[in-house]
């Protein structure tokens, strides 16, 4: 089997698998009846969860190419992308459905009136949009430029899901600061490689002018 | 979807020896070991002298029922015993509704003592044996609405605050009533992570707990207070958000100025001293206008969600202390 069968009919398939167990577990939660008395907060809360972690690793992505220099995970990252804005989605949905029962009136209020809603519901906007324009025909559709400029949004999602999550929380908790400083963490890898393509332009530029 | 509800403890929880009695004996039986029953007499036989109303947890506790707040009088039913006893939030064992249940067990309530201090003339520290009296405790099925927006109807077993209060006789400098819960990290795993700054603080104004609402909880549901409820004695003012009803409590102090309160500390915009039950006052997290009834489910096996009523539906009893107050600006 050449790399690229083992890629196309091994290891998708896998990570396929391996997202969609979340999902596959917690409806097995569900068929057992260990959901406790408030279904709605307990898959609300696990599809969060789930939401944050697929952002974060597919985030994850191209600094584990930059370090690593493995180019095949670049294969993946738009799948995982696309698995954090499907957690997002089973999110919003419990809590329109499950926990408001579709009272769009009152949800409209807690999306304006509640911060962290309303951060919930940026990060959301943001993953759909960016979900939407993830085939290769948006693409071609948008210029490579535009898209990759519109795409530069989910690192407003990384910081608005953790930030999110830590108003949602009463108290002063830890679990959201963690999710936060992995956030951070892959953002500073950004910045970092950032500031070192400048730096190598400003160095040719000063060498084309010496020459 | 279909969502099965399995009883969570499929053996009656009477049925179940409690946990402490069953390390009681497997101490027992490890001192036999070396010692001899001599030497195990002493766990067996507990030093301190229980109270007839306090029996281990999971043991059957009368109360008289109370003619007004009953189940029928409040026309609705109370939540289970595994609801109340599964769904609950005590930050002191950890912040997700099931971990109290998971980590409470071991939880050491006897013996108990309450220190009573302040502008009252009759200081001291008090065996909960001797501030609570078994023929003092009644039944009362109340409303329990959480700040989170969901409710419970439960049954509790206790006794009037103000037979307490009474009883210790606060002096006219006595205008608020401050508590504070247990603080012992190697008891409760939620202490030992910064969520609050612990101990847990809450108050009354000295009328709101002379009100007859305002009950001191020693049982739940016909039993003794389960330790994740706050054993074995804690504060329920149904009239108020839940964390107003302190658990675990070990401190009364009778005080002249308001008391500062754990939650109003964290976060003063969220909440107030006051933290009354409000439909028309939105907390910046939660709007107060509905709330999730837990243990009473729709078709779908989900909590119905009904509207709130002023002072949770306890207008009558307690409008009166609020007379002329701004409820938006004292929430």
């Amino acid at each position: 089997m050449n790399k690229e069968t083992r890629l196309t009919w091994v290891i998708k398939p896998l990570v396929h698998a391996v997202s969609l167990g979340p999902l596959v577990w917690l409806i097995w939660l569900g068929l057992d009846g260990r959901f406790g008395p408030n279904p709605a907060e307990f898959i609300n809360r696990y599809t969060g969860d789930w939401a944050i972690r697929f952002l974060l690793i597919a985030l994850a992505v191209t600094p584990l190419r930059g370090i690593t220099g493995m180019a095949a995970v670049m294969r993946f990252r738009r799948m995982l992308g696309l698995y954090a804005f499907f957690y997002a989605v089973l999110h919003v949905t419990s809590y329109v459905a499950l926990d408001q029962y579709f009272a769009w009136a009152a949800i409209w209020q807690d999306i304006l009136k509640r911060t962290y809603i309303t951060v919930g519901m940026l990060a959301l906007v943001i993953l759909t949009a960016l979900a939407a324009t993830s085939p290769k025909a948006m693409v071609k559709k948008l210029g490579g430029r535009n898209w990759q400029r519109l795409h530069k949004l989910v690192y407003v999602a990384a910081v608005a899901a953790p930030v999110h999550f830590f108003m949602m929380r009463k108290g002063f908790q830890i679990e959201p600061l963690v999710y936060g400083g992995i956030a951070a963490l892959l953002l500073a890898y950004r910045a970092g490689a950032w500031m070192k393509v400048r730096a190598k332009a400003r160095a040719a530029d000063a060498g084309a002018q010496a020459a | 979807m279909i969502i099965r509800q399995r009883p969570l403890h499929p053996i009656a929880s009477s049925e179940i020896t409690p946990k402490s009695l069953f390390d009681d004996r497997r101490a027992v039986l490890r001192t036999l070991g070396f010692g001899g029953l001599a030497a195990a007499m002493p766990t067996w036989f507990p030093t301190q002298a229980e109270a007839a109303w306090r029996p281990a947890e999971g043991k059957a506790l009368a109360g008289t029922p109370h003619a007004k707040y009953n189940a029928n009088v409040l026309g609705e039913d109370p939540a289970s015993f595994d609801v109340v006893t599964t769904y609950n939030n005590f930050y002191e064992f950890g912040t997700g509704k099931g971990d109290p249940a998971e980590n409470a067990g071991n939880f050491k309530t006897t013996p108990w003592t309450i220190k009573v201090e302040g502008a009252v003339e009759k200081p001291g520290t008090y065996d909960i044996d001797d501030l609570i009296k078994a023929e003092d405790i009644e039944d009362r099925v109340y409303r329990f609405r959480c700040v989170e927006a969901w409710s419970m109807v439960v049954p509790w077993l206790g006794v009037p605050l103000a037979k307490v209060i009474k009883r210790l006789n606060p002096t006219s400098k006595a205008k608020y009533v401050y508590f504070e819960t247990l603080f012992d990290p190697e008891q409760m795993p939620g202490q030992r992570r910064p969520v609050l700054e612990w101990p847990y603080k809450e108050g009354l104004r000295l009328d709101e707990a002379m009100n007859p609402l305002s009950l001191l909880a020693v049982g739940v549901h016909g039993q003794v207070m389960p330790n994740q409820n706050g054993a074995p004695i804690r504060l329920i003012v149904p009239w108020k958000y839940g964390f107003k009803s302190i658990k675990s409590i070990v401190l009364m102090r009778f005080v002249e100025k308001m008391p500062p309160t754990s939650w109003s500390e964290a976060n003063g915009r969220e909440y107030g001293f006051y933290s009354n039950v409000n439909p028309n006052v939105s907390h910046p997290r939660w709007s107060q206008a509905t709330e999730k009834k837990i243990g009473v489910n729709n078709v779908f096996g989900l909590p119905i969600r009904q509207p709130t009523l002023m002072f949770n539906g306890y207008e009558e009893e307690v409008a009166g202390l609020y007379k002329g107050m701004d409820l938006r600006k004292f929430y």
